[in-house]
């Protein structure tokens, strides 16, 4: 599936730059109105853990389905060699190149 | 020479490794948007305005999955909560400054700037000298950042959909997410939410995500409280 360049996606991207914005100035801005707390910071020290792998499950899963399956298993099986390499050397650059070059090469040869 | 020139090219330093790094990530922040359809003049515009890669890949995997403007605001501001604790450790930095200069200070704040910042002053640092360092560490970054993502663009219009550059978000997702994974709590927490967006894929108005972000969040909050009691019962029956 594609972006459509609409007044939509426009209207999408000033709202989150607006949305992150005031997220970044709130306390800048406002520390005299505002407080943090407890279960606040507390839960806080958990967003990033579950956020991304909520974003990465529909991403590698489900898109690009080929007909016939129910998820993509080209992806799994690229998204697992790439989790392999960050969880093993925790570089970026390194886990593209793997993930990449296993998701080209399985498109490619065509193995199933 | 001035303290805050001084200041200044202490902070250009600092930040001159850390923009090598960023060159991958910057390039993806620019491709993954093109790659997915978006005009190309449209994805520099919201490599600007929103100035934050990881909501920056999550807005275009979710615009390209066509879900409604609230959910993909909601999913950034999820993303970036981690801003909100960022500015209110920044806000003592930046009380004496000019209300101008309080939003552009607010609007450079990235993980690197915030952590160079607290790193090398104390709050109560001269203003000249925070403003100094903190505006060489973070000026760079920014034109690093759009520069990459120019670099990005051009790269994402001339690569054909076969290459499938759009899993390059996903690959940029797995990388950030392990060193965030440092207790047992963390690992429950990505363990429920991978579990919950599986299952909840068909939801509605793909409200999954934040759903299953919820879940993760409650799941690893609770459990960080039962470990710690757990640790605290052990300390004290030995």
């Amino acid at each position: 599936m594609t972006i459509n360049n609409d007044w939509v996606t426009v209207l999408t991207i000033l709202a989150c730059g607006v949305a992150t914005l005031l997220l970044r100035a709130s306390f800048v801005i406002w520390h005299s109105k505002l407080s943090v707390p407890h279960w606040f910071t507390r839960s806080l020290k958990f967003v990033a853990a579950a956020v991304l792998p909520a974003l990465v499950m529909p991403e590698v899963l489900f898109r690009g389905i080929p007909p016939g399956d129910v998820v993509n298993y080209y992806r799994i099986i690229a998204a697992v060699l790439a989790l392999l390499v960050a969880w093993r050397t925790r570089h970026l650059f390194a886990t593209l190149v793997v993930g990449m070059i296993a998701l080209w090469l399985l498109q490619w040869l065509r193995p199933f | 020479m001035q303290p805050s020139r001084t200041a200044f090219y202490a902070g250009l330093r600092d930040q001159a490794p850390i923009i090598l790094g960023m060159i991958p990530f910057g390039m993806i922040a620019g491709a993954a948007p093109v790659a997915s359809g978006m005009d190309p003049w449209l994805a520099l515009a919201m490599n600007v305005i929103i100035f934050a890669g990881a909501a920056q890949l999550a807005t275009v995997s979710l615009m390209a999955q066509h879900v409604p403007l609230p959910v993909v605001v909601l999913t950034a501001m999820v993303v970036n909560l981690r801003f909100v604790m960022y500015s209110a450790a920044l806000a003592p930095y930046f009380a004496k400054f000019s209300t101008p200069r309080k939003w552009l200070f607010s609007y450079l704040v990235t993980d690197h700037g915030f952590a160079l910042l607290t790193a090398k002053y104390k709050a109560d640092a001269a203003p000249e000298l925070i403003a100094g360092y903190y505006s060489g560490l973070t000026f760079p970054m920014w034109v690093a950042w759009q520069s990459c993502a120019v670099l990005g663009i051009l790269v994402g219009t001339r690569v054909p959909p076969s290459w499938s550059l759009d899993f390059t978000i996903p690959l940029v997702f797995l990388a950030l997410v392990l060193p965030s994974l440092t207790t047992r709590a963390h690992w429950w927490a990505a363990g429920a939410a991978s579990m919950v967006a599986i299952f909840t894929q068909s939801m509605p108005l793909k409200l999954g995500l934040v759903t299953a972000a919820a879940v993760g969040v409650v799941v690893g909050t609770l459990l960080d409280s039962l470990f710690e009691k757990q640790k605290a019962n052990r300390g004290t029956t030995k």
